[in-house]
Order: structure tokens, then C-alpha cells, then sequence
């Protein structure tokens, strides 16, 4: 109780000091959070906008990554799959062009895409008129400013937004297919073949025969396919994740190495006031550490609290983007910000804990 | 302030007989780069349990190092320095440690109270690092209001006087009842009129209490409020 006040007041001592530490442990602690959350948010996102297409079976190439909808294979496959697999209703493909680390546009036969999906919901506009046109979702629309008739110039062409829709059906830019194969060089090639069954119950023996028929492909049901939007089914996201936390580990670190560093050397006087009292070195350090927890269960707490800043930030201005609250994280980012934060007052604390007592008294 | 009624309290630990301090010989050499420093070469004294001695010498004469010898601050070279019967030439550090949280109380020049709690958290501090309750006892409430401090101890450092904060540190030193309380130019930073009443209460307690006192001053007038003067040159007893 008595080692608690005296944390607590050393603490309230040098209030900026204090609070520099906890907001610079809580940055780091919404950096992990952020990226965390971005990612998982924007994969769910992706998720649910794949599901949108309303198919029960996906077909993709060989060796692809399942939530890379880019990559490509003959467009045979399509023709295949409507002939030779038992219990298909309806088949149609698509073609992903990536444009950047999360956007991409999506090359459709729209009537088949419309016909499996149930058809677009157009808040303005409509169907692609001509060649050149294209289809942006409500998200898009806002982010870019988009209105109808816009010129939209992606991959060296001029395109005409012919519809704005409502968003949740797999992509977020949609021109014909056939328009952008050749501009993509993948003429007679497809990204993605999309399949409706007759009825749900046959999913299991046509997943069966689509991969003994198809073995080298990457066959799912949709709902495989859901419960592959992870972080580590990502190519270098999971790694990048690590990274992320290590830093945070780092950044830890040094913000309470300095922070204790200097706060040793300001109380050399008091530690050795302590030292004379009789407190042992496992005392002094426990005074310390104790002080080093709260400065970082404080941080994590204003860490999360910023959080919900940056998920405003993200989703208002960076709309190609979701970041979600991701609560089951809340005490990994802690264990982080403590681990480092302890690592980084170890030192400081030792060297408290070992300071000569005669040395320390004469300190001023 | 002088006219309390405190029993006294249990300066020594009551099983050893003889002087409180006995120095035999005793030397401590320093270690400053790659010189060696001679600060004691060879100090006898002895010290009666309930004596209030005033030790005087010139700056260097070795006062401070058998201080902080005798305080369990830092290690004897040779010779021999008993407290209360404990061989402090045989102790290690820990036991040095545990020598400091219950057998000698320190009061220093800068009273060296620490400035984030109040009095009262000064004083129960010392209490808690002897591993002791933190409650303050009737005999405690006593020696409280023998220093004049009771109505002041939920201040903290920063709002009481240099008379007031060194009171406290007097009451600190001696409330995990220490064999001996040693005291560092305690008016050192002090007026007249404070100095003269610090050491009212230092004699008070040696007095009342049987408390033994080494107090370390350059000040006559102060060493005077002392029942023996020891005269200390070149790292030696030269009156006792």
C-alpha cells in the first residue's frame, strides 16, 4: 500500500514526464492496434464482398493465394466447368487486375455476373453502355468524388462511370471483361470462375469432383473460402504484423529506458536516502518496475482510446480501407507495451538498485 | 516540546552488555583510481549505551567515513567496530542492509526526506522497509508530540520549514527503535533559533529516552549540547 503511494506520487511528481511516456507507450500500442485492426477489417470487408457474389463453389488457378482474387488461368476452365461438371446451375468468371495494395478493378461479363449475383443496385446510372464504361460502388464513388459521366483514367485508359452501385458485390470498380483482358495482356485468361450449384446440398460430392477433374486448381466453397480472409493467409502481412509488434516492443523499450534513465539519475538522492534506510537492492527495483507497469497499463489504455481515433480517421478518409476495433488484441498490444516497457526499466532500475548509498547521498 | 512524559524506549536490543560501539584499531583505506586513501588509520573509541556524543575535527579528519562505517553505509578495512554486540567487520552487504533498517537511525544535514509524500509517509516508509507495521504505536504518538510535529505530518516536504522537515527526519530515525542514532551536522542547514531547538530535542531524547546520539558538527556552541566532545584529526581519535 505504502509502495503504491510512493509509485504513484513519483509518478504525479513530473506529471509531463509521466504523461510523454505513457502517450509515447500508447502510440506504439495503437500502431500495433491500427495495423491489426486495418487488416482485419479490410480483409473482412473483402470477405463479405466476395460472399456478395452469391456463389456457393470458387475455382481458382493453380498455386494462387485464395484472397489474391488476381492471377490467372485459361479461360477453358469456365467452358469446362458449364460442360463437364454435374449439378452446376450457373458458372461465370471474372478477371482481377490489381492496381495497388488493396484496390484492384474487376473485369465482369455483366449479364452472367448479374445473373448470379442477383443483379446490381444502381443509385445512379446504369448498365455499361459501351466498352470504356464502368461500374464504381457508393465506397468508391464517395472516397474519389465519382459521379456519372466522370473520366476515370486506370491503366492507360479513359474510362466513362456508366453506374454508381450499391457496394457489397466483390469489388469496388467493374469493367467488361473482354475490354480488359487486352489491356491487362491476358487475353484468353480469367482470374476467378464462380459457381451456382442447382441446389446446396449437392456442394460436397461437386467440390469432390471438381478437384479430381481439376486437380492442380484451387477449388472452395464459399465458405472455405471465408474463413481464409486472415491475416496469415496474406502473403507477407503476417510478417509485416511481427514486424510491427516487434517495433512495438522496441519503442517500449527506449521510451522507458529514457524515461526511467532519467528519472534514476533525478532521484539519485532519494535512492540513496532509501539505501540508508535499509531498503534492499530487490526493494528499490521493485519501486521502479512497479512505476515502469502503471506508466505502461496507462499507455495501453490511452493506447486503445486512440484506437478509435484512427479508425475514424481511416474510415472517413481512407475508404478503400476498413479498420475495426479488435478487442481480442487489446491484451496482446498490453503484453507488448509491458514487455518493453520492463525490458527497458531493467536497466535503469539495476543500475538504482546497485548505486552506491554514500555516493547517492552526496548527489545533488 | 520539552515537557513530554515518553517512557523510554528500547534504544538497544537489551542483550548486550558493555559499550554500545567498541572500535579497536580501526582502519578503512579507500580505493580513488589507482591511489589507495587512508581515511581511518587506527581508531579506538568506545561509546557507552544512552551517551550523547558531539565528534569534531577539521574537514578530512575522517569524521564522515566512521559514519558511514558505523551506519552500515560502507565496509571497515581492518581493526575491529562492534554495535550492540554485531562484528560489523564480518558483515556482508545484506546484512549491512539489515543493520541499517533497525539498528542505527541516520539524520542528515539536508534532512534528505524523500519530496513525493508527506511527513507521515517519510516516517512510516522507514517502518516499512524494516518489514515492521506502518500503524503509528502509542509510545510513537508520544515522540510525536515531543518534536512538535503531529499536527503537521500530512504535509508534504516542500510546504514545512527546514526546522519542521529535519523534526520529521529526527522522528524517522528513531522509530524502528535503533541502537544508535547517528546525526550528521543536523543544524547544518538551520538559523539559530531551529539549530538550538533540534538539539533541544536530540538531548530530549537521549535524556528521556536513553537514546545514544553521535552527532558529527563543526559548531562548538552545537557540539556543546553534548554529554562528551571526541576530537577527531587525520583519520584519528585524538581526544576521546
Amino acid at each position: 500500500m505504502l509502495t503504491n503511494r510512493l509509485v504513484l506520487e513519483n509518478l504525479k511528481h513530473r506529471p509531463i514526464r509521466t504523461l510523454l511516456s505513457a502517450l509515447a507507450i500508447g502510440v506504439q500500442v495503437t500502431m500495433v492496434l491500427t495495423l491489426v485492426g486495418l487488416s482485419r477489417g479490410t480483409l473482412q470487408e473483402m470477405a463479405n464482398r466476395s460472399r456478395g457474389v452469391g456463389a456457393d463453389i470458387i475455382v481458382r488457378p493453380p498455386g494462387s493465394v485464395a484472397i489474391s482474387f488476381s492471377g490467372n488461368m485459361s479461360e477453358g476452365i469456365l467452358n469446362f466447368v458449364r460442360k463437364e461438371i454435374p449439378h452446376v446451375a450457373m458458372a461465370t468468371a471474372t478477371l482481377v487486375e490489381p492496381l495497388g495494395a488493396f484496390d484492384s478493378m474487376t473485369g465482369i461479363d455483366l449479364p452472367e455476373f448479374s445473373a448470379l449475383s442477383g443483379g446490381f443496385k444502381y443509385l445512379a446510372g446504369g448498365p455499361f453502355a459501351g466498352p470504356d464504361d464502368m461500374l464504381i460502388d457508393e465506397v468508391y464513388a464517395r472516397t474519389h468524388k465519382a459521379k456519372v459521366g466522370d473520366k476515370i483514367d486506370l491503366k492507360g485508359r479513359e474510362w466513362r462511370v456508366s453506374g454508381i452501385v450499391e457496394s457489397g458485390k466483390l469489388a469496388r470498380m467493374f469493367v467488361a471483361i473482354d475490354t480488359l483482358r487486352p489491356i491487362s495482356a491476358n487475353t484468353g485468361k480469367i482470374s476467378s470462375v464462380y459457381i451456382r450449384l442447382d441446389a446446396p446440398a449437392n456442394e460436397a460430392v461437386t467440390l469432390s469432383t471438381l478437384r479430381e477433374k481439376l486437380p492442380r486448381y484451387e477449388v472452395y466453397s464459399i465458405e472455405q473460402m471465408m474463413s481464409l480472409f486472415s491475416a496469415e493467409n496474406v502473403p507477407l502481412l503476417a510478417q509485416f504484423i511481427r514486424v510491427v509488434e516487434g517495433l512495438g516492443v522496441f519503442i517500449g523499450f527506449l521510451v522507458v529506458f529514457l524515461s526511467m534513465y532519467t528519472a534514476v539519475l533525478e532521484r539519485t538522492r532519494e535512492i540513496g536516502v532509501l539505501k540508508a534506510l535499509g531498503a534492499s537492492p530487490a526493494y528499490i527495483l521493485n519501486i521502479l518496475l512497479r512505476e515502469t507497469a502503471v506508466l505502461s497499463i496507462v499507455g495501453t489504455i490511452i493506447g486503445i482510446a486512440f484506437t478509435y481515433g484512427s479508425r475514424y480517421l481511416i474510415n472517413t478518409f481512407v475508404t478503400s480501407m476498413t479498420q475495426v476495433i479488435v478487442p481480442d488484441w487489446w491484451p496482446i498490444a498490453a503484453a507488448i507495451s509491458l514487455i518493453g516497457s520492463l525490458v527497458g526499466a531493467l536497466y535503469p532500475g539495476l543500475k538504482a538498485a546497485q548505486q552506491d548509498a554514500i555516493e547517492a547521498l552526496a548527489y545533488d | 516540546m520539552t515537557n513530554g512524559t515518553v517512557s523510554a524506549g528500547p534504544g538497544s536490543n537489551g542483550k548486550h552488555t558493555g559499550p554500545i560501539i567498541e572500535i579497536r584499531n580501526l582502519r578503512k583505506v579507500y580505493k580513488q583510481g589507482d591511489v589507495d586513501v587512508t581515511a581511518l588509520r587506527g581508531v579506538d573509541l568506545d561509546i557507552e549505551p544512552g551517551e550523547f556524543v558531539a565528534v569534531v575535527g577539521p574537514s578530512g579528519s575522517g569524521k564522515s567515513t566512521l559514519f558511514h562505517i558505523l551506519g552500515g553505509l560502507t565496509p571497515p578495512s581492518s581493526g575491529e567496530i562492534h554495535i550492540d554486540g554485531r562484528d560489523l567487520l564480518a558483515m556482508k552487504e545484506s546484512e549491512r542492509t539489515e543493520l541499517r533498517r533497525t539498528g542505527v537511525g541516520f539524520v542528515f544535514q539536508k534532512y534528505n526526506l524523500l519530496p513525493t509524500l508527506t511527513a507521515r509517509d517519510n516516517i512510516a516508509i522507514a517502518k516499512h522497509i524494516a518489514g515492521r507495521p506502518i500503524e503509528t504505536d502509542l509510545w510513537f504518538q508520544e515522540v510525536l508530540d515531543l518534536l512538535g510535529i503531529s499536527g503537521r505530518l500530512d504535509h508534504k516536504p516542500r510546504a514545512m520549514s527546514g526546522g519542521e522537515q529535519q523534526r520529521v527526519a529526527i522522528a524517522r530515525s528513531i522509530v524502528n527503535h535503533p541502537a544508535i542514532l547517528l546525526a550528521d551536522e543536523p543544524t547544518g542547514n538551520l538559523d539559530t533559533e531551529n539549530s538550538n531547538a533540534v538539539l533541544g530535542i536530540l538531548r530530549d531524547l537521549n535524556h528521556r529516552l536513553k537514546q545514544t546520539i553521535l552527532m558529527i558538527t563543526h559548531n562548538p556552541e552545537a557540539a556543546a549540547f553534548a554529554d562528551r566532545i571526541i576530537t577527531m584529526r587525520d583519520g584519528r581519535v585524538v581526544v576521546a
